[in-house]
């Protein structure tokens, strides 16, 4: 089956990778691109731990096309932060939001995903921004108000 | 296990191409993609990267929705304020992101709330390479026969009271609804005509509830029409037992559900 190649900007650096026909894009990131954060759950779309952004939107890579990716901007956990954690990495960290830590790059992405268009969110618009994202350890409060605290902190990347 | 994707620049390619058999049309992916991933498609995948499928366009009549326009474009568009609440509803913010109109339509129980509420509306469906546009409630009649939507026209209601929507979850905020309703009670003066119910649930594929409409055309909104209505929510009907609920549980609450959107809908 021909492969087909696939250019795309993976956390602002242009990348290029072969993807089989019907590939998905977590698939494709994990195994073609080496870029092992999305983390596969459920493969249908149930769990939002693939979640990453295309084109600044929050997507599941389970349920996207790799070819779909062409010529897009694709953005995972992997580019969060720089020398120093993202200020939501810390507050998930202050405020212990990982425990197993499955679910973390999902939670991340869609947390990352609400706060740069909305950076002072509500409770109920963090909970609404992170429910297509399974988590089975902390019960969300943790985590929701790790996100809250990195809303009120201000910091943006 | 797909072995070919075919990316068409136009839809009408797209729907020759799907003529010939042995392929499934992608999509936003949340509901195909599921079952690329599942093993369970035939070989060939085939899309199109149409740009007039991502467009809405707005008069005061009428909305009309490429089939490609997602639950978030949706969100994002004033124009489309009628479907704001049911969109809102479907999905989380992943989903309504990718999920289009186009494949709500052909979407299966418990899923495709958005097309319940376009039912209700009296929307109607353009297919590729047909010039006449089809009723949906036509289209969800046969909806295994392939056919590609391109776009979904949707007459604007008049007035806030002249449509409703309701979802029926067990978890929140984000399920699969165990029934969903829509409404649509134009007014004339004080009494609705030309009535649409619709439901999500009570069928395998969104449905009118003809004895609900048939209690409400012609009648003035009160406490006593009301109760006729309700009288004969699930008549006719044979909803689905899935893991969600049972047929007997839905035929019990369908009632009080209407009840209280039609009761929404009759305060001024």
């Amino acid at each position: 089956m021909p492969k087909k190649p696939i250019t795309f900007v993976l956390n602002g650096a242009e990348r290029a990778a072969f993807a089989d026909p019907g590939q998905n894009l977590l698939d494709f990131l994990r195994r073609g691109v080496g870029d092992l954060t999305p983390k596969y759950g459920c493969g249908q779309g149930g769990c939002g731990a693939c979640t990453v952004l295309l084109d600044g939107e929050p997507v599941l890579a389970c349920l996207t096309l790799a070819e779909a990716v062409e010529g897009r901007r694709v953005d995972t956990v992997a580019g969060l932060g720089g020398p120093a954690p993202h200020p939501l990495q810390e507050a998930f960290m202050a405020h212990f939001a990982a425990q197993c830590g499955y679910c973390t790059p999902g939670m991340l992405m869609s947390a990352k995903a609400l706060l740069d268009r909305n950076p002072r969110p509500t409770r109920e618009e963090v909970i609404e921004a992170i429910s297509g994202n399974l988590c089975r350890c902390t019960g969300y409060e943790p985590i929701i108000a790790a996100i809250l605290s990195a809303a009120a902190s201000g910091a943006r990347p | 296990m797909i072995t070919a994707v075919e990316t068409y620049r136009s839809a009408e390619e797209a729907a020759r191409a799907l003529g010939g058999g042995g392929a499934i049309y992608l999509a936003g992916g949340t509901l195909v993609m599921a079952e690329v991933n599942a093993n369970r498609t035939p070989p060939r995948l085939v899309r199109t990267v149409d740009p007039g499928l991502r467009q809405i366009v707005a008069s005061s009549e009428t909305i009309r929705l490429g089939a490609g326009v997602t639950m978030a474009q949706i969100l994002a568009s004033r124009d489309c304020a009628v479907l704001h609440d049911v969109a809102r509803q479907i999905g989380g913010p992943q989903v309504r992101s990718m999920a289009t109109v186009g494949g709500n339509l052909f979407a299966r129980h418990p899923y495709g709330d958005l097309a319940v509420a376009l039912l209700a509306l009296g929307a109607r469906v353009a297919l590729a390479g047909q010039t006449s546009l089809r009723s949906l409630a036509d289209l969800l009649r046969d909806r295994e026969r392939p056919a590609l939507v391109t776009q979904i026209e949707v007459p604007r209601p008049r007035g806030d009271r002249a449509f409703g929507f309701v979802k029926i979850a067990r978890i929140h905020p984000r399920g699969a609804s165990l029934l969903s309703i829509a409404a649509f009670l134009p007014r004339e003066g004080s009494r609705m005509r030309g009535v649409r119910i619709a439901y999500g649930g009570m069928a395998d594929r969104p449905i009118q509830a003809a004895a609900v409409e048939r209690a409400l055309e012609g009648a003035v909104l009160d406490e006593g029409t009301i109760a006729r209505a309700v009288a004969v929510a699930a008549q006719g009907l044979e909803p689905p037992t899935d893991s969600l609920a049972s047929a007997w549980y839905r035929r019990e609450v369908v009632g009080v559900h209407l009840r209280r959107l039609l009761e929404r809908l009759s305060r001024p």
